[in-house]
């Protein structure tokens, strides 16, 4: 028998309380990503418009950059700010064992569990340090879904000097699909992401303090 | 004024709704420190909400993105590999019709006199003579099937031939260890590109397409052909060559366009 992660928790010590939910690292990591993924995003729809693919554009009014030059250099820009950043967490977190204390173990029977408990209105928040196998799956899905992003990027940008990952992505055409649907993905990562610090407010205070916020 | 008829953002008075914001922070918050850092932000974000500009407006935000824009040039030129090709295709995959594109409209397309053609040829070269058409046709031809890839995104594979650019340069004793190849063009468009750039093997003075010559949507007389570079890189009408150690810049590329532009 598994225990849920969300239940097993409420058991933190005092001392251990005192710790910040969050370290000060993975808090500067999220907001600069935060804001690369916003700068990145923006100015991608821009640059999308340029040559739709698909039958609809997105709203300029909505996008960055003005025009597709100046949408191309905040994309060319931003991406720095992503990938140095995504360096940055990833190193810190494998080092410091953070990935594999949070994310993992994941089993489809404890989603299955913590989804059941979600949808019920059931789901424990005791201990904002633990995550729940759902967020687990959120997560390391989205780590995945940017690799993706800045993999399919990589073949846009450089189109010649990256054959193997090239042809692994299905050429530069499909790229640009690829490009998009995982930014499609990451948008609705984002939308459920919001909609979720609205329901549990103090998950934003941890997120920007590091302190675990008041229990309702 | 119509009174059913709210009125206009820009009726606000920008200076007065600042002032009167600062007033109204400034006696809820006691530390000066962050009154001020807190007023300050308020008139950066608050301006540009007021007049309705984007961040890109701002002067300083478009000279970082410029600066951001030529790191990325030479983060490019390291990147580039001289001995690494891009794909060929077979004929079957050609993009039926090549699609015209410029910064005018197709009706508008330069034609330019065959007999009176005269390429020049200036800059760090050993040999200035001009050019003429025939004497280029009489030099080693090269074909390509290869993808055209544009900075608005789309893609469209097509058919050149002509002369390596390599074997031109060498023909006319170029000084390869200079910086920079410039292009100016009957349609008034002009470019530039990076030496190793112009000494790939894959990039042609094309003066043929699918096999004819060069029509003049497409750049008749010849058009300098790299399937390593986005299209604005790749000048059609091409009236002169230079090179240079001074980046002669570009249409696109003085309003913003990545200068590098290519893979």
């Amino acid at each position: 028998m598994h225990s849920p992660s969300a239940t097993a928790a409420a058991s933190a010590t005092p001392s251990a309380d005192r710790q910040p939910v969050h370290p000060g690292w993975l808090r500067a990591c999220h907001w600069i990503n935060a804001l690369a993924v916003l700068v990145l995003v923006t100015s991608g729809w821009r640059i999308y418009n340029a040559s739709p693919f698909f039958p609809f554009e997105i709203p300029n009014g909505i996008t960055l950059g003005g025009w597709l030059g100046g949408a191309i250099q905040w994309h060319f820009a931003a991406m720095w700010l992503l990938v140095a950043n995504g360096l940055v967490y990833l190193a810190l977190n494998i080092v410091s064992g953070r990935l594999f204390r949070k994310f993992f173990p994941l089993s489809a029977s404890g989603l299955w569990h913590d989804a059941m408990a979600a949808l019920q209105g059931k789901l424990s928040h005791a201990d904002p340090r633990q995550y729940n196998h759902v967020q687990r799956l959120a997560y390391l899905f989205v780590m995945l879904d940017t690799l993706l992003l800045v993999l399919s990027g990589l073949v846009l940008w450089k189109s010649v000097q990256f054959p193997v990952l090239r042809e692994l992505l299905g050429g530069y055409e499909f790229s640009r699909r690829i490009h998009f649907v995982a930014m499609a993905a990451l948008v609705a990562f984002v939308g459920v992401h919001l909609v979720m610090v609205a329901l549990v407010p103090r998950t934003l205070i941890s997120m920007l303090s590091g302190r675990a916020g008041q229990k309702p | 004024m119509n009174p059913l008829q709210r009125p206009t953002l820009q009726t606000v008075d920008a200076e007065a709704a600042l002032a009167e914001a600062r007033r109204l922070i400034g006696r809820k918050i006691a530390q000066p420190a962050r009154r001020a850092f807190l007023t300050r932000s308020l008139t950066l974000g608050g301006l540009s909400l007021l007049t309705g500009c984007g961040v890109s407006d701002h002067e300083g935000v478009e000279a970082a993105l410029g600066a951001i824009s030529r790191f990325n040039d030479k983060v490019q030129g390291f990147i580039f590999d001289p001995a690494q090709l891009a794909p060929t295709y077979p004929a079957s995959m050609i993009t039926q019709p090549f699609p015209f594109n410029a910064y005018y409209g197709e009706d508008e397309v330069r034609e330019v006199d065959e007999a009176s053609y005269r390429l020049e040829v200036t800059g760090l070269v050993a040999d200035k003579r001009r050019w003429t058409l025939p004497e280029l046709r009489a030099m080693e031809q090269h074909d390509q099937i290869t993808r055209h890839i544009c900075v608005e995104g789309w893609s469209a594979i097509g058919h050149w031939g002509g002369v390596r650019f390599a074997d031109f340069l060498r023909r006319v004793g170029a000084d390869t260890s200079a910086k920079y190849v410039g292009f100016k063009c009957a349609d008034d468009y002009f470019t530039s590109i990076d030496m190793p750039t112009a000494l790939h093997p894959q990039t042609l003075l094309a003066l043929t397409y699918a096999g004819q010559p060069l029509p003049p949507k497409y750049g008749f007389p010849m058009k300098l052909r790299m399937p390593t570079k986005l299209g604005y890189k790749n000048p059609k009408h091409i009236q002169a060559i230079f090179v240079t150690n001074t980046n002669p810049g570009g249409y696109w590329e003085d309003q913003g366009y990545n200068w590098f532009g290519g893979s």
